[in-house]
């Protein structure tokens, strides 16, 4: 097909979309896809965030005259499902564009099918740097807060402690790799002394936590970086507990401080760590303040971090729509470039750059109180900040 | 590694066994007497840590009769479980082809996930400490959990307690009697029935019991099962089915090699560094297929008795009638029109259910009349994927070229596993299948570079003139309807009866002088032709491929489409992967708890068709008709 048959075809696409719009005349459809069943531990919450921002969006009259509904579909945690879910909502269900996905790899499959199908897609939650550099294209936005910017977010309180034996644990797949080579990359710039004295790499969600925290402390570090989280984190921390690891060790844990991974250690959480994460209870800025509030009024329960992702995205999405003023895949694209607005963490911006949102997260140190793990001494990093140089994305990200 | 450091790591590997163990026990012993392939068994232990969770918070955290009050009576209701599933579902479907038993737990897995999840949330759930047993041992300045201690001893106490009512116990000798002759034991009185039933609940009890100890070392999570399950059939297997302390030795070693390569940690090999640790990923696959290699029945294992047909003899197979032929044609004249008529998401969803029609099939060629159970099918159609996907973007090749040689790439692995493979026999052979399929998947997950390890590759569209989702559609139907013609030309050829023939009586056959193993060996590899061609097709029609397409799932997908359909007819695999792959899709979309619905709809198909689908109809069909079928 050469490139006028696309472009015709596009546009009868198009006009088919907009027609089959008009005739309904109804709704916005938006096309939702996640692994809900996979990951419901942080996907529940997630999705009760996007239905309030719905909700929300629609009380305050939706957009373009219209209200907006969003079509969900489960992906099965594979990106076999979820290219398969994707066709299903552009091509039956004709929503608008897309929003969502959890897994890296999820993620980066249906970024490529965006790509492919050029059609805009809303990376609501994989952490990949890959999706917005390596893998970057012009139809994909990614949201959240990347590896590569949570992992700079601990670097400058590592950096500060000046301990030179350190170890790494992370769990073996894209994420806790890349989270372990941006933090030796940025540590060693800045400590060009350091050694880092073991590696342990244990298959996701089937650590021997016993065994591992032994050959930790075998090592003799004195600081360790991890990036477990889930089944693997609440493990380790009850091993390292009771077999004396975190004694005089200092400990970095990338998203330990999410109250989804949190919570369940109860009066076990690990004090004195350095983690990413979100003190729901504790953020008093007016944004976030009035969402706690809706959130708690209408679920009866705290939000997660996920439910601050899934509120977030639907807002970007909103945001996208009144923007470009239209529902063109192109005039879409060009208003996600360098796109604000307000989200329970503050402004946001989608560079233009990258497409990668200036969402922050919340660092600080973790503590027990009332039986409960809670952050202390936290701050808000804004995302902005923590990114490497345009000079370094550019060389990273295809030309297009 | 200094030597307390050896000591530790080595009574952290005991403490493993003890765990790795009391999963595998109940298993060894429901798969050694009944041969079920008990897919629920790591369900079983999931429900044992969320039902001792409860139980913990219920009586109490502090209280230490009630934490060990809790873990027995967690066992227990487990083991009440097993009776119910037991005699409401397993025992109407004893009589069904063998393995069919498999797809009834497949939908118990599923079920049970959800009615998990639904009562219990979706946080994990983590425990206490068990009370009186928080702290640690001091060992040589270094410290070793009190509970850990506990657990090595507990294992080999309930490894005794089985071992003495196996072998000092009626019910026992009747067990291991079961174990060896199934259907003489039932000749000589025994109530078979009745010993089905405990045996099956001894089993539950004992995965139920084997979750519950790991309250203080585990957070109850939705994902044990599957994270479980393999592990468990590895240590059966290891250990040679139905032995006991086979499983004890098998959990023995794997426990203690991943201890030990997470203890020696970073190693350097020709100046590039390697985590050890990464090697747990896959240690108990590599050790299965040393141990099947070297011992084909397991490391304490007995040659098996020759397993008498459970179902009924298999139908001899003929040719289609000419009612069936051109209702044959019938339904491919239907999806050449189809196109002008149906939108294009049923277009792509036809194209998913032509893969896994071809998928299946091939499968079923390898089952059915090859005779040869496959675990890991998985590994040709992710072999044939990765071929088509690193073929365009790594060598460069055309993408029609590309999607050619998929199939060589998937034969090419067949060939070199198949090697050992037809060496072995009955669930070795199948476990042998897995062992290679995740050593495969392994390597791929590990291998960045080339493969893209966990992200795997993008970017694997299909050429120009085929990205109109209906040109892709056609060609699909071509390549695989021209596959699935192909596969039935080699079930009638003499090459398909000389399979059939080895399947039914390989004595005989070899004393015809027919060279079975080398004629399995052939159409292993000509199977891995055909699951290579449908990951090829799979790859381009995603645009991408990842490691979920040579994982188990991807493999017990294939296992269930032909169950499904029938496993004793031909056109079974096609139809079951039709059903299985539109039910997905559209039970997906009716609830959010649609895998229990799933679950639930697969189990009312074992139980309305014992012979699956298609050996349903045709055993309502004049045997002229149906003969073909």
């Amino acid at each position: 097909m050469n490139d006028r048959k696309l472009a015709l075809g596009l546009v009868a696409i198009l006009a088919g979309g907009l027609a089959t719009g008009a005739h309904a005349q109804d709704t916005i459809k938006i096309g939702e896809l996640n692994s809900y069943k996979v990951f419901p531990a942080f996907l529940e919450p997630y999705k009760k965030g996007w239905e309030l921002a719905l909700e929300e969006a629609n009380k305050a009259g939706g957009v373009l005259g219209r209200k907006i509904e969003i079509v969900s579909r489960d992906d099965n945690g594979n990106p076999g499902d979820a290219v398969r879910v994707a066709e299903e909502l552009l091509n039956r269900e004709k929503v608008a564009f897309l929003i969502g996905t959890f897994p890296s790899h999820v993620g980066l499959a249906v970024s490529d099918f965006a790509k492919q199908n050029k059609v805009l897609f809303i990376a609501a939650e994989p952490l990949t740097d890959k999706i917005v550099w390596q893998n970057g294209n012009r139809y994909t936005f990614r949201l959240r807060t990347s590896t590569f910017m949570q992992t700079a977010m601990l670097v400058p309180d590592a950096v500060k402690l000046k301990k030179k034996r350190w170890a790494v644990v992370y769990p073996n797949y894209e994420y806790g790799q890349s989270a372990t080579a941006a933090f030796k990359e940025l540590m060693k710039k800045q400590q060009p002394d350091i050694e880092f004295v073991t590696e342990q790499a244990p298959p996701l969600g089937k650590i021997e936590a016993g065994a591992v925290v032994q050959a930790i402390a075998d090592a003799k570090p004195d600081a360790i970086f991890s990036s477990l989280f889930g089944p693997d984190l609440q493990k380790f921390v009850r091993e390292g507990n009771t077999r004396g690891l975190f004694r005089n060790v200092a400990v970095f844990n990338l998203l330990a401080g999410e109250p989804e991974y949190l919570d369940p250690l109860r009066d076990e959480a690990p004090e004195g760590w350095y983690v990413t994460g979100y003190p729901w209870d504790q953020i008093k800025t007016p944004e976030h303040a009035k969402f706690v509030a809706a959130y708690q009024a209408k679920f009866k329960d705290y939000p997660r971090l996920g439910s601050v992702v899934g509120y977030a995205v639907v807002q970007s999405a909103v945001a996208a729509m009144k923007k470009a003023g239209s529902l063109d895949q192109e005039k879409l694209v060009e208003a996600m470039k360098g796109l604000s607005h307000e989200t329970p963490f503050g402004n946001i911006t989608y560079r233009a750059l990258d497409h990668q949102s200036t969402m922050g997260a919340y660092v600080g140190r973790i503590a027990v109180k009332n039986g409960k793990g809670t952050m202390v001494d936290w701050y808000f990093a804004d995302g902005a900040k923590f990114l490497p140089s345009d000079e370094e994305v550019r060389k990273m990200r295809p030309a297009n | 590694m200094s030597f307390s450091a050896i000591v530790i790591q080595f009574l952290n590997g005991l403490a493993g066994t003890s765990s790795l163990f009391l999963v595998a026990a109940g298993l060894s012993l429901i798969f050694g007497v009944s041969r079920i392939v008990n897919f629920a068994h790591g369900s079983f232990y999931m429900v044992g840590i969320y039902l001792a969770y409860s139980l913990i918070e219920y009586f109490g955290r502090g209280s230490a009769l009630g934490f060990w009050g809790a873990i027995l009576l967690a066992g227990l209701g487990v083991g009440l479980i097993g009776i119910v599933v037991e005699l409401v579902l397993l025992r109407r479907i004893y009589q069904a082809p063998e393995l069919f038993q498999l797809l009834a737990t497949f939908g118990l897995v599923l079920v049970i996930k959800d009615v998990a999840l639904w009562i219990w949330g979706a946080e994990e759930l983590f425990g206490p400490r068990a009370p009186g047993l928080r702290g640690g041992i001091e060992i040589m300045g270094r410290t070793l959990p009190e509970y850990d201690a506990i657990l090595i001893v507990i294992g080999p106490v309930i490894l005794g307690l089985l071992w003495l009512l196996l072998t000092r116990t009626r019910w026992g000798t009747l067990v291991r009697a079961a174990t060896q002759d199934r259907e003489m034991v039932g000749a000589l009185g025994v109530n078979q029935a009745w010993l089905f039933t405990s045996v099956f609940a001894l089993g539950a009890f004992l995965a139920g019991l084997g979750g519950a100890l790991q309250i203080p070392r585990e957070p109850a999570n939705l994902l044990l099962d599957v994270t479980v399950i393999g592990d468990a059939f590895v240590v059966v297997v290891v250990g040679g089915m139905g032995s006991i302390p086979g499983a004890f030795l098998a959990a023995f070693i794997i426990s203690q090699i991943k201890a030990f390569c997470i203890g020696i940690g970073t190693v350097e090999v020709f100046g590039a560094s390697f985590a050890m640790s990464k090697f747990t990923l896959v240690a108990e696959f590599v050790v299965m297929a040393i141990v099947l290699v070297v011992r084909p029945w397991g490391l304490l294992g007995r040659p098996q008795a020759m397993p008498r047909h459970a179902g009924a003899a298999e139908e001899r197979i003929s040719l289609a009638s000419r009612p069936l032929s051109m209702a044959a044609f019938a339904v491919l004249a239907i999806l050449i029109v189809l196109p002008a008529t149906a939108d294009t998401y049923t277009l792509v969803l036809l194209v998913d259910i032509f893969v896994f029609a071809l998928f299946a099939a091939s499968l079923h060629l390898m089952m059915g009349p090859g005779g040869m159970v496959s675990f890991g099918h998985a590994a040709y159609f992710g072999l044939g994927a990765y071929g088509a996907g690193l073929l365009l973007l790594k060598a460069g090749l055309p993408m029609e070229l590309a999607l050619a040689l998929s199939p060589l790439v998937g034969a090419l692995g067949a060939l070199i596993f198949g090697w050992f493979v037809v060496r072995l026999s009955g669930v070795y052979l199948a476990m042998l299948t897995l062992a290679f399929a995740q050593i495969t998947w392994a390597s791929v997950y590990q291998w960045d570079e080339f493969t893209g390890g966990s992200n795997g590759i993008v970017g694997v569209w299909p050429a120009e003139w085929l990205t109109s989702k209906t040109v892709f559609y056609f060609m699909t139907l071509l390549l695989c309807g021209a596959s699935l013609w192909l596969i039935r030309r080699i079930i009638h050829a003499p090459f398909g009866y000389t399979l059939r023939a080895g399947r039914d009586s390989p004595l005989r056959a070899d004393s015809i002088g027919i060279d079975l193993r080398r004629h399995q060996w052939i159409a292993f590899t000509i199977v891995g032709a055909f699951a290579g061609l449908a990951g090829g097709i799979f790859a381009f029609s995603k645009g991408s491929i990842s490691p979920e397409g040579l994982a188990i799932p991807r493999s017990v997908d294939g296992l269930v489409m032909v169950l499904l359909g029938g496993v004793q007819t031909l056109t079974g695999p096609v139809v079951g992967a039709a059903v299985f792959t539109w039910l997905q899709d559209e039970v997906a979309r009716q609830t959010e708890y649609w895998r229990a619905l799933l679950g639930l709809t697969i189990i009312g198909l074992v139980l309305a068709f014992p012979q699956g689908i298609v050996g349903f109809v045709k055993a309502r069909l004049p045997a002229r008709l149906g003969g073909g079928l």
